[in-house]
């Protein structure tokens, strides 16, 4: 025990500075959505294979769609993005998505 | 002396979810207990009816927080043997991977928490520390610290490259020297040993009458295993060896996993030697015939059981879970007969529970009459609305959020 206790005082702390330092996220990390509108052909396959219905394709005029993702709502899975056989939704590594009011967490892709 | 009985719980400091152990107490001695739960119902099997099977298994991953593979692993082997599509070779093996990396992270936090528990905290540090790094690496292959995702019906989502295999290589030795330290600690501190030996006796006998699974069961020498005498995923052709000891106390529960940790670092090396080429999943219909199928599954905590009932459509008709610390919370009443008040949260912990789990349904009966009644939602509904009148609250001023 006491060499660990020796070391611990010439190591850095294990904790990070949040917010300056920001840490790093594993590629595989599935964070907030990202939606390329043109590749969607509004099959709505996503919004019907998602576990909690965060998500709704909704159409906007002539082979135009647009996503609105509920954040409080959305688990991520990414079950969308393996779902939709067009390649139009993906996960980005964006996490810092909290915020105080309800509406804010119902965003537009 | 009168005999005194104590609640402990459903809110104490010792317990890390709601439960209640109704304890009788004569001076400091244990001469009856009682185990009491349903503090946690989440109505999880009722939801997954109203699911698709593809949307159940993120569902099913989240009855537990660490041992959500287990949980999502033992339905979707359910699920896919009513299909008839079982998972591709190197799907069933990377699942094992993550099954037993999932097992080292559960057993370093039961290590944490039981030395918490005994007072010990310096042993809380150092594991949950060194567990850590198994979440780095549960995180680097799945995307997810915990609720992993990586199951899917009829394969895996995420592959596992040679890169991946080379950083888990160096965390699986650094893991193992680790486990080398436990092992040596657990068996050689005197200050341990003291707190655990003959704590929580649970004896052989016991153990199989009152169907203990698990490390409690293993730990009173009963040689039981899901992955050697069921085997799934890939268990079937992986070497390991089942630890048994006979301390049949929380010294021997203690004991039989930290040397699980050790059996867990060889299966994980075994299967990245040995991880097959091929595909990572088959085609999985959306529409499951009807059928219904049991699967069992060695979660860290004991066995875990899931009955799957399917009608033909997307959706399941019945799934049922027996979570393994329902198995085991019959025994916590006899392990506490006879100990000293104060060895209760050791003797609780030592089973590792995880009670959110393992509540399902509750029959609630009349007290003087033994009447049972089933509530549906809506006379449930009334009924919470109703006992808030009576205590002067009114809901006319509060709009439903989920309704808008």
């Amino acid at each position: 025990m006491l060499p660990e206790a020796l070391k611990n005082m010439f190591e850095k702390p294990a904790t990070e500075g949040y917010p300056a330092n920001r840490g790093d996220v594993f590629p595989n990390m599935r964070g907030k959505l990202n939606f390329e509108a043109d590749k969607c052909v509004g099959c709505k396959l996503c919004s019907r294979d998602c576990p909690t219905g965060a998500l709704t394709i909704e159409k906007i005029g002539d082979k135009q769609f647009k996503a609105v993702l509920r954040l409080d709502k959305c688990i991520y899975c990414g079950q969308c993005a393996d779902s939709c056989n067009k390649s139009a939704l993906s996960c980005t590594h964006e996490f810092e998505l909290a915020s105080l009011s309800q509406e804010d967490l119902k965003v537009e892709l | 002396m009168a005999k005194v009985v104590i609640p402990l719980g459903p809110q104490h400091p010792a317990l890390k979810e709601p439960a209640n152990f109704a304890l009788s107490l004569d001076g400091e001695r244990i001469i009856g207990a009682a185990v009491n739960l349903g503090y946690n119902h989440r109505g999880i099997e009722k939801a997954c009816e109203s699911r698709t099977f593809l949307q159940d298994v993120y569902l099913i991953e989240r009855i537990c927080g660490i041992c959500s593979h287990s949980h999502s692993t033992a339905f979707i082997n359910a699920v896919e043997e009513v299909a008839g599509a079982p998972a591709p070779k190197r799907a069933q093996w990377i699942r094992t991977l993550v099954a037993e990396l999932e097992r080292l992270h559960s057993h370093l936090l039961w290590l944490g928490v039981a030395g918490h528990e005994l007072g010990f905290d310096t042993l809380f540090m150092y594991s949950w520390r060194d567990r850590e790094l198994v979440l780095d690496l549960l995180a680097l292959l799945t995307g997810n610290r915990v609720n992993y995702g990586i199951n899917k019906l009829g394969g895996v989502r995420r592959d596992i490259t040679k890169d991946d295999v080379e950083k888990i290589r160096p965390v699986v030795d650094a893991l193992e020297e680790r486990t080398k330290y436990y092992i040596d600690l657990v068996t050689t501190e005197s200050t341990l040993a003291a707190r655990m030996l003959d704590v929580g006796r649970l004896c052989h006998e016991d153990a199989l009458t009152y169907g203990a699974s698990g490390p409690v069961a293993r730990a009173a020498a009963v040689d039981k295993d899901t992955r050697r005498d069921d085997p799934y995923s890939a268990y079937g052709e992986i070497p390991f060896d089942v630890i048994t000891d006979d301390h049949a106390d929380v010294y021997g529960r203690a004991v039989v996993r930290v040397k699980e940790l050790l059996e867990s670092c060889k299966i994980i090396r075994y299967v990245m030697d040995n991880l097959p080429e091929g595909p990572l999943e088959v085609k999985f219909p959306r529409k499951v015939p009807a059928g219904e199928a049991i699967s069992r599954y060695e979660a860290p905590r004991g066995e875990d059981v899931h009955y799957v009932k399917c009608n033909g459509t997307d959706m399941p008709e019945r799934v049922k879970v027996r979570a393994p610390t329902l198995a085991n919370a019959a025994s916590v009443a006899l392990m506490l007969q006879g100990g000293f008040l104060a060895d209760v949260p050791i003797v609780i912990a030592a089973i590792d529970p995880c009670f959110s789990c393992t509540d399902r349904m509750v029959a609630v009966k009349d007290e003087n009459s033994g009447a049972e009644g089933v509530m549906d939602w809506e006379s449930l509904r009334r009924y919470s609305i109703e006992w808030y009148m009576e205590r002067g609250v009114s809901f006319e001023n509060i709009q439903s959020e989920r309704d808008s």
